[in-house]
């Protein structure tokens, strides 16, 4: 009897997770027809792709490491939403995060490796969180648009760190734009030798659950949901709109800078100039494909590093070009952004089962 | 003559049946009044017949020929056109280009405006509607408003009209001219359906009643001359009501809520004008007033949502300053004018609404921020059972409930907590019959318990029936400061219109 019928949320949970579900069937199954156009063998293509990045060691765990930043982009992109703010800035965040903790490793020595990582990590977490919370403020006192803020300030961060990494923080003799190598007591443990597959995972997955724990106990939460669900009311309910708007911002740019952290502790052991390959834009749809649930980006961050791993694997492998994966993505990420769509095609289906009699008429619902 | 017949209508939504096997007539020359509580069905079977939904079964003849309309739009072909409840108007453009919006003369690129503005005009003076053909649509009250919807359906040629809930904006004032436009209009030959739920108006314009109740056929062929509002009421909610009885306070105590020398200020202009007045314990003051004369402004400043220029506000003589968290601390309940747009989160539970503005007190949270769950989810199970709120489970979104439901929510969670004083704005609007009856026992309930309450709403029987005392507010100014009786619908609605003058010479003949 418990929540039989009216656990709403449940109900509404479950459907955008169908939502996604068949969003990601779809686009599949469009993407073996554009790989079978392109004279390629879908099915092959498809083992290529999933055998080895599920069914192997090194590709599972090449699809985790890929899946972590995706995780703290995604999470940063959800909580920001939650207030019904659209974090564009994820990618500068990473970028300011990723300095931030690649200079702590660097040039802070003689800590034990613990305190050494978690000072990364709390150096990565601010600087993300104050370049989301500068956009907040303008946001809040300012009305400046967010999303137009946070695109402009990507571009000043990625340069000014690009500056940087090619101008005062270059290492002696080194030909690309990066900072001194960091120390070892601030690299992360790989998870599995040769891979790039680090505890850094770990931290993404207990983000998310922070995260899940503070929307659904905690007071904060709940202004947080009643501001983004109904900001008119969450006037009259007494609820500091400006306060939770400018922490729910400051914390998503913070998750954003952990995943810089991630990849500067855990990847590259410095700074790299362009070492994000979009995962800060990559949020906004792993989010999406989450329906906004912390504990489902976990999921769709991963499935998107399957398709990543794919990829990556594919190149090395077979001719078939990665473009073709890359317009998967593309392809998973359309659909999820066009629910009616989604919806739309789940109704002809159950028509034509109803026609073909394989499905029960259900009494009443939506007349035809 | 039969002009519409609608046949063993049903209509039937996962889980619930909306109208169970309705049949209704239409004949022509003829005003047929809709009646019925919210959820009744009246809307679900006008959407029916004006092709806005289809019925799980049943039939529709229109002229004697079966008919089956897809949309709206195969309805207005054949006549049948409704005015909506929300007027569908552009502000921005004249009362001309609304009017012709979508139905467009001239040929398919240039637009004939000459030919269109003769034919709006000519239907004006037809009609004797009184409305200014050139004038922008913003510049016009509620009541024009509503003229140039009605225009726009005659303008398509309609043959049948069909009004939703059309007095629930009007002053009494204005729903004589309603009522006018329609006789003049069923005169010329058109058959009018009024869907609504206020008797006193069914009673008046109404050539037949029908009545539904949960989505059954309960009377269709009632005389509105032959049946008392009594006897309607009855046949709508199924038992006996008690609405509009007065409930004098018994003991009024001393003033609990002062405000004094209340200024506001929007865009440049004054709109609440050096307003001064006090409640005291078990009062209901009421104020009455068109919508749109500083009413919004007004709650506003007394809930602290808003800067007042210039406002003196103590309670039980304890001055309140401050944003509207202070205010609720301080113990000033609001129940606000709209209940989705600022009262209620749809989105939630029915449990995390009923603790919306006291969710950070001592009961629902610990100091370090947990929510208390088992502690709210006590309690909204408590305000469900106390207050009779019809939810499946206090986990429900609250948009899945009656507007009804959704009222009581609010009314719950404010009441419970024991307010000294509380602004109720509108505290029944789109709310049926039966649970306006429970949200007014509430109310005095409430009242008699030592509250001091301000009563603001539309609903001029509303303000009458329940206040101790009544003010009415005309351009943000206090016009008239009366007791119930003292003063007839009819005087107080000139005074809601600013004829206040007329109302003070009356006064001296007594």
């Amino acid at each position: 009897m418990i929540n039989k019928v009216d656990n709403a949320k449940r109900i509404r949970m479950r459907n955008s997770f169908t939502n996604s579900f068949v969003a990601l069937v779809i686009s599949l199954l469009l993407g073996m027809l554009l790989i079978g156009i392109s004279g390629y063998s879908p099915i092959e293509s498809y083992i290529a792709i999933f055998g080895v990045s599920l069914g192997t060691v090194k590709g599972f765990a090449l699809s985790l490491s890929q899946a972590t930043p995706l995780m703290f982009t995604g999470l940063a992109f959800a909580l920001a939403y939650k207030v019904k703010m659209i974090n564009t800035g994820a990618e500068g965040q990473l970028y300011a995060g990723a300095m931030a903790a690649a200079l702590i490793g660097a040039y802070i020595t003689n800590l034990p490796t613990g305190i050494h990582i978690f000072l990364g990590f709390l150096a990565a977490f601010l600087a993300g969180g104050l370049v989301a919370f500068i956009v907040a403020l303008a946001k809040v006192y300012l009305n400046a648009n967010e999303i137009i803020m946070s695109l402009m300030l990507n571009e000043i961060i990625i340069l000014f760190t690009s500056y940087l990494a090619n101008g005062p923080l270059k290492p002696p003799g080194s030909g690309v734009g990066q900072t001194e190598m960091i120390a070892d007591s601030a690299k992360l443990t790989k998870l599995i030798p040769q891979t790039q597959l680090t505890t850094a995972i770990f931290v993404a997955i207990l983000a998310a659950c922070i995260l899940q724990y503070v929307l659904e106990k905690t007071v904060f939460g709940y202004e947080i949901k009643v501001t983004g669900y109904n900001l008119n009311a969450a006037n009259v309910a007494g609820i500091h709109v400006s306060k939770t708007y400018l922490i729910t911002f400051a914390l998503s740019g913070a998750i954003a800078g952990l995943g810089g952290a991630a990849m500067a502790l855990g990847v590259n052991y410095r700074f790299i100039e362009g070492f994000s390959s979009g995962y800060g834009f990559a949020g906004i749809s792993i989010a999406a494909l989450a329906a906004y649930n912390p504990i489902g980006v976990i999921f769709s961050a991963f499935l998107i590093g399957v398709l990543k791993s794919g990829t990556i694997t594919l190149n090395r492998t077979t001719n078939i070009p990665v473009e073709l994966v890359d317009i998967i993505q593309v392809l998973v990420l359309i659909f999820v952004a066009a629910p009616a769509l989604i919806k739309t095609i789940m109704k002809w289906t159950k028509k034509i089962r109803v026609k073909s009699g394989k499905a029960q008429k259900t009494y009443g619902g939506e007349n035809s | 003559m039969e002009i519409i017949r609608m046949e063993k209508i049903s209509k039937v939504y996962p889980g619930t049946v909306a109208l169970d096997g309705v049949d209704f007539t239409l004949n022509k020359q003829e005003i047929v009044s809709l009646l019925g509580e919210n959820g009744a069905g009246k809307t679900t079977l006008m959407k029916i017949l004006y092709g806005m939904t289809a019925p799980s079964s049943g039939k529709i003849f229109y002229n004697g020929e079966p008919v089956r309309f897809r949309r709206p739009v195969d309805a207005i072909e054949k006549g049948i056109c409704m005015v909506h409840q929300h007027f569908m108007l552009v502000p921005a453009f004249t009362v001309v280009e609304n009017i012709i919006a979508g139905s467009e003369p001239g040929s398919n690129v240039f637009l004939d405006m000459k030919k269109a503005r003769q034919e709006v005009v000519d239907l004006i003076s037809k009609f004797h509607f009184n409305v200014d053909p050139d004038v922008k649509v913003e510049k016009l009250s509620v009541g024009e408003q509503q003229r140039v919807e009605i225009l726009k359906v005659l303008y398509r040629k309609a043959d049948v009209i069909i009004l939703d809930e059309p007095t629930a904006v009007l002053t009494p004032h204005e729903v004589d001219d309603l009522f006018a436009v329609l006789r003049r209009l069923k005169d010329d030959g058109k058959s009018i359906i009024i869907i609504t739920h206020k008797l006193k108006e069914t009673k008046e314009i109404a050539d037949r009643v029908v009545v539904l109740r949960d989505g059954h056929l309960i009377a269709d062929n009632v005389d509105p001359s032959k049946a008392s509002t009594k006897q309607f009421s009855e046949m709508m909610v199924g038992r006996e009501v008690n609405l509009q009885a007065r409930r004098p306070s018994k003991s009024i105590g001393d003033a609990c809520l002062k405000v004094s020398n209340l200024s506001i200020e929007e865009d440049g202009k004054e709109k609440v004008k050096d307003v001064t007045f006090d409640i005291h314990h078990g009062e209901i003051l009421g104020i009455a007033g068109v919508e749109g004369n500083g009413q919004t402004q007004l709650i506003e400043a007394l809930t602290g949502l808003r800067k007042p220029r210039s406002m003196k506000l103590t309670l039980n003589g304890k001055e309140i300053t401050g944003k509207s968290s202070d205010f609720i601390k301080a113990g000033i309940g609001h129940v606000p004018e709209d209940r989705l747009l600022m009262g209620l989160v749809k989105e939630m539970s029915v449990m995390d609404n009923m603790i919306l503005g006291y969710h950070r007190e001592s009961d629902f949270c610990k100091k370090n921020g947990l929510l208390l769950q088992k502690e709210i989810s006590d309690y909204a199970e408590k305000l469900k059972d106390d207050f009779q709120v019809k939810a499946s489970s206090i986990h429900s979104a609250v948009s899945s409930l009656s507007g009804g439901n959704q009222q009581k929510i609010i009314i719950s969670r404010v009441f419970s907590r024991e307010p000294k004083a509380i602004i109720v704005a509108h505290p029944t609007r789109g709310v049926d019959i039966g649970a306006s009856e429970y949200i007014h026992e509430q109310l005095i309930e409430l009242r008699n318990r030592g509250a001091a309450i301000l009563l603001i709403s539309a609903d001029l029987d509303e303000v009458m029936a329940l206040s101790d005392r009544i003010l009415v507010l005309y351009e943000g100014q206090i016009v008239s400061e009366s007791m119930p009786g003292e003063l007839s619908e009819v005087e107080m609605g000139l005074l809601m219109t600013g004829g206040n003058y007329m109302v003070e010479e009356g006064k001296h003949h007594d």
